[in-house]
C-alpha cells in the first residue's frame, strides 16, 4: 500500500525497485566482502595511528638528538621508517616478510620460508600421528567399556590442563638421551592434538542413531562391519572440525617447542631471536608467517572436508 | 532386568578378591623393587591385569540409586589413575630410570612438599596476578566488544569471520612482543592472557546472543520490549551456555599463555620461568612438582567454572534434571 499523495509512477515507489548501481551496492553491504574489508581497513589505519603514537617519544629523542630542525610530518614519517620501532608500521611488516622470503634463498637460514619449513614439517609429522593416535584412542575407547569409563574421563580432565607447559621438558630430556631434530618437537604437536580428535572421534562415532544402529543389527553386521558402514562415515563431520582444532594446536605445540633449545631454526627460534636483540619487525614478519600457515593449513583441512563430503554425497 | 540386585553378591566378592589380590601383588612387587629382574617385570604384569579386571568388573556394574552412580564414576577413573602412577613408579624404580628423564611419582611428592613455599610464590605471581588480571580483562573486554558489535549487523559480518580466523591462529606468540612493551614483571603475561582470551569471548558472545529463538523475540516485541530489555531479559540469558562455553575454554587457554609468557623473560619468580630455569639445571622433579601445580590449578579453575555454569545455566537442557 502507497501512502496518499505518493505517485505510483515516482521511481522506487514499485515494489521495491532499485537502479543496477543502487543494487550492487546493497548486494555488496549485504555480503561479506565489504563489511570484511572495511574492518580491515580500519584495523590499518588503526595500526599506523598506534604506530605514531607508540614510537612518538623515541622517534623525536632521535630528532633531537640529530640536532636539525625538523617538522611534524618528519617525526610521523620516521614513526613509520625506524629501523627498531616500538611498533612497526604495517608496510614495514610486508617489506621484511617480501625481503626474507623472495629476495633470499629458500635454504639459506635467512630465509623466512627456511624457518617456516622447519616448524611446518614438524607441525605436519605431529598433526598426522596426533590424528591417527586420536582415531585409535576413540575407535578403542568406542569398543571397550572400561576404557570409556576410565580412560575418558581422564582424556576430557587433560583438556583442562596447560598442557604446553611440560614442552620444554620434553625437548631438554629427549635432546638429553641424543634424539634430536624433528621427533621431540613433532612429539608435542601430537600430544596437543590428540585430544581434540579423540575427544571429537568418540562423539562422532556414537552419533548414529538407534535405529540406524538397530539397522545395521537387522542386517546382523558385525561389530567392524557396523563401525567401517555406519559410525566412520558417520563421524566424519566430526574428524573434521575436530582436524581444524588439532592443526591449529599443533602448529603452536611446534612453536612453543623450539622455544628452549636455544633458538637454532624455526618459527619460534626467529620469534625468540628477535625478543633477544630488539628486532621487533622480527618479530612481527614471524607472527605473520605463522598466522598465514596457521590460516593455510585450517584452509587445507576445509578444503578436505568439503571434498570428502561431496564424495560421501553430503548435501553442502 | 530388576529382579536380580545390581551389584549381586557374588560380584562384590570377587571385586573384593581381586582388589586384594591387586594389593598383595602390588606389595609383593615393591618387596622385590631392590633386587629387579624378570620377577619384578611379571609382578608388574600381573598387577596391571588385576587391576585392570578390577576396572573392567567396576564398570559392569549398573547401580541403580544416583549417588552410588556418582561414587562409581569418580572411583573408575581414580583407579585408573592410582594404577597407572603405581606402574609409572615400579617401572622406574624398577628399570633404574635416571631420575634426570623421568623421575618416580614419588619423587615428584617430596618435591612438591618440600618446596612449597616456593611453588606458592610462583603460583601468585603467575596465577594470582597475571591470570587473573589477564582473565578478567581479557574476557570483559571481549564480551563488550561483543555487545557493541551486537548493535550493528554490517560490523558483525565484518568482524566476526576475522575473529574466527584469530581465534584458530597460534596467537601465543605476541608473548615476546608484550614482554618487550610493558616490561618483565606480571603486567606482560596479563597482556599476553588478555588478547588470547579476547577472540574466544567475541565469537561465542556474538553466537550466543543469536541464540534466542525468533518465537521468543517476537514476544518480547508483542510485550513492547526495549532492545536493552530484551537484551537484559531474554537473549542475555539464552547466551549465557555459550558465554560460559568461552570462559571454560580460556581458564586453559589463560594459563598457558601466562606460563609461556614467562620462557620470554620474567622476574625470578613464576611457574613458567621455574620450568625453563630448573629444565637448564636438569632439576627434573621440579619441573614435574611446578606441573602438576599447573595441573591441579587447570582443572579446578575449569571446575569452578562448570560449577558457576550449573548455577547460572540451571534451566539449559544439559544442565537440568527430570
Amino acid at each position: 500500500m502507497t501512502e496518499a499523495g505518493a505517485p505510483i509512477a515516482e521511481p522506487g515507489a514499485g515494489i521495491g525497485y532499485q537502479g543496477p548501481l543502487r543494487r550492487l551496492g546493497t548486494r555488496l553491504a549485504a555480503g561479506r566482502t565489504v563489511p570484511i574489508l572495511t574492518v580491515l581497513a580500519a584495523i590499518v589505519v588503526l595500526w599506523y595511528a598506534a604506530a605514531i603514537g607508540m614510537n612518538f617519544a623515541t622517534e623525536t629523542a632521535k630528532l633531537d638528538r640529530a640536532a636539525a630542525p625538523y617538522t611534524l610530518a618528519d617525526t610521523i614519517a620516521a614513526t613509520w621508517g625506524s629501523e627498531r620501532p616500538i611498533l612497526p608500521a604495517p608496510h614495514q611488516i610486508v617489506v621484511e616478510l617480501y625481503t626474507s622470503t623472495v629476495l633470499v634463498r629458500p635454504s639459506s637460514p635467512r630465509s623466512l620460508l627456511f624457518h617456516a619449513w622447519v616448524t611446518l614439517s614438524s607441525t605436519l609429522l605431529g598433526f598426522v600421528l596426533g590424528t591417527l593416535l586420536g582415531v585409535a584412542l576413540a575407535i578403542g575407547i568406542l569398543h571397550s567399556r572400561t576404557l570409556d569409563k576410565s580412560l575418558m574421563p581422564w582424556i576430557i580432565t587433560s583438556q583442562t590442563i596447560p598442557i604446553l607447559a611440560i614442552a620444554p621438558m620434553i625437548i631438554v630430556v629427549l635432546n638429553a638421551v641424543g634424539v634430536q631434530g624433528l621427533l621431540p618437537k613433532a612429539f608435542i604437536s601430537t600430544y596437543l592434538s590428540f585430544f581434540p580428535v579423540t575427544v571429537g572421534m568418540v562423539k562422532g562415532l556414537r552419533s548414529p542413531d538407534r535405529m540406524l544402529i538397530d539397522l545395521m543389527h537387522t542386517y546382523s553386521a558385525s561389530r567392524s562391519q557396523t563401525l567401517v558402514k555406519l559410525r566412520w562415515p558417520a563421524s566424519m563431520p566430526f574428524l573434521f572440525t575436530s582436524m581444524k582444532v588439532g592443526v591449529a594446536a599443533a602448529l603452536v605445540g611446534a612453536i612453543v617447542g623450539e622455544l628452549p633449545t636455544g633458538a637454532v631454526a624455526g618459527l619460534g627460534a626467529r620469534l625468540l631471536a628477535g625478543s633477544y636483540y630488539g628486532q621487533t619487525i622480527q618479530i612481527w614478519s614471524a607472527l605473520f608467517a605463522a598466522a598465514f600457515m596457521a590460516g593455510i593449513l585450517v584452509w587445507l583441512v576445509g578444503l578436505a572436508e568439503t571434498a570428502s563430503l561431496k564424495r560421501m554425497g553430503a548435501k553442502r | 532386568m530388576s529382579a536380580a540386585p545390581n551389584p549381586s553378591p557374588a560380584t562384590l566378592a570377587n571385586l573384593l578378591l581381586t582388589g586384594l589380590l591387586a594389593l598383595g601383588v602390588l606389595a609383593a612387587a615393591f618387596a622385590v623393587l631392590a633386587s629387579g629382574g624378570w620377577l619384578l617385570l611379571i609382578l608388574a604384569l600381573l598387577f596391571w591385569a588385576l587391576a585392570w579386571r578390577l576396572t573392567a568388573a567396576l564398570s559392569a556394574i549398573e547401580p541403580s540409586s544416583r549417588g552410588a552412580r556418582t561414587a562409581l564414576a569418580i572411583l573408575i577413573p581414580a583407579l585408573f589413575g592410582a594404577t597407572l602412577l603405581l606402574l609409572w613408579e615400579l617401572a622406574v624404580r624398577g628399570l633404574a630410570v635416571p631420575s634426570i628423564l623421568l623421575p618416580p611419582p614419588s619423587a615428584i611428592g617430596e618435591t612438591i612438599a618440600a618446596t612449597t613455599s616456593l611453588l606458592w610464590a610462583d603460583f601468585v605471581q603467575t596465577v594470582l596476578k597475571a591470570v587473573l588480571a589477564g582473565y578478567a580483562m581479557g574476557c570483559g573486554a571481549g564480551f563488550i566488544t561483543a555487545l557493541l558489535v551486537d548493535r550493528s549487523p554490517f560490523m558483525k559480518r565484518g568482524l566476526l569471520p576475522i575473529a574466527n580466523l584469530m581465534s584458530a591462529l597460534p596467537i601465543i606468540g605476541v608473548a615476546p612482543i608484550m614482554v618487550m612493551w610493558f616490561g618483565f614483571d606480571w603486567s606482560s603475561k596479563a597482556a599476553v592472557v588478555v588478547v588470547m582470551t579476547f577472540f574466544p569471548m567475541l565469537v561465542n558472545t556474538v553466537a550466543g546472543l543469536d541464540a534466542a529463538g525468533s518465537m521468543e523475540r517476537d514476544l518480547m516485541r508483542t510485550y513492547g520490549a526495549s532492545p536493552g530489555q530484551s537484551l537484559l531479559k531474554l537473549r542475555l540469558p539464552a547466551a549465557m551456555p555459550f558465554i560460559f562455553n568461552a570462559l571454560k575454554i580460556n581458564t586453559t587457554l589463560a594459563l598457558i599463555g601466562a606460563i609461556v609468557a614467562e620462557f620470554f623473560g620474567t622476574p625470578i619468580v613464576g611457574m613458567g620461568f621455574r620450568i625453563s630455569a630448573e629444565i637448564g639445571r636438569m632439576n627434573t622433579p621440579m619441573v614435574w612438582a611446578e606441573i602438576a601445580v599447573a595441573a591441579l590449578v587447570g582443572s579446578l579453575s575449569y571446575g569452578l567454572v562448570a560449577l558457576l555454569e550449573r548455577r547460572v545455566t540451571f534451566w539449559h537442557p544439559s544442565v537440568r534434571r527430570d
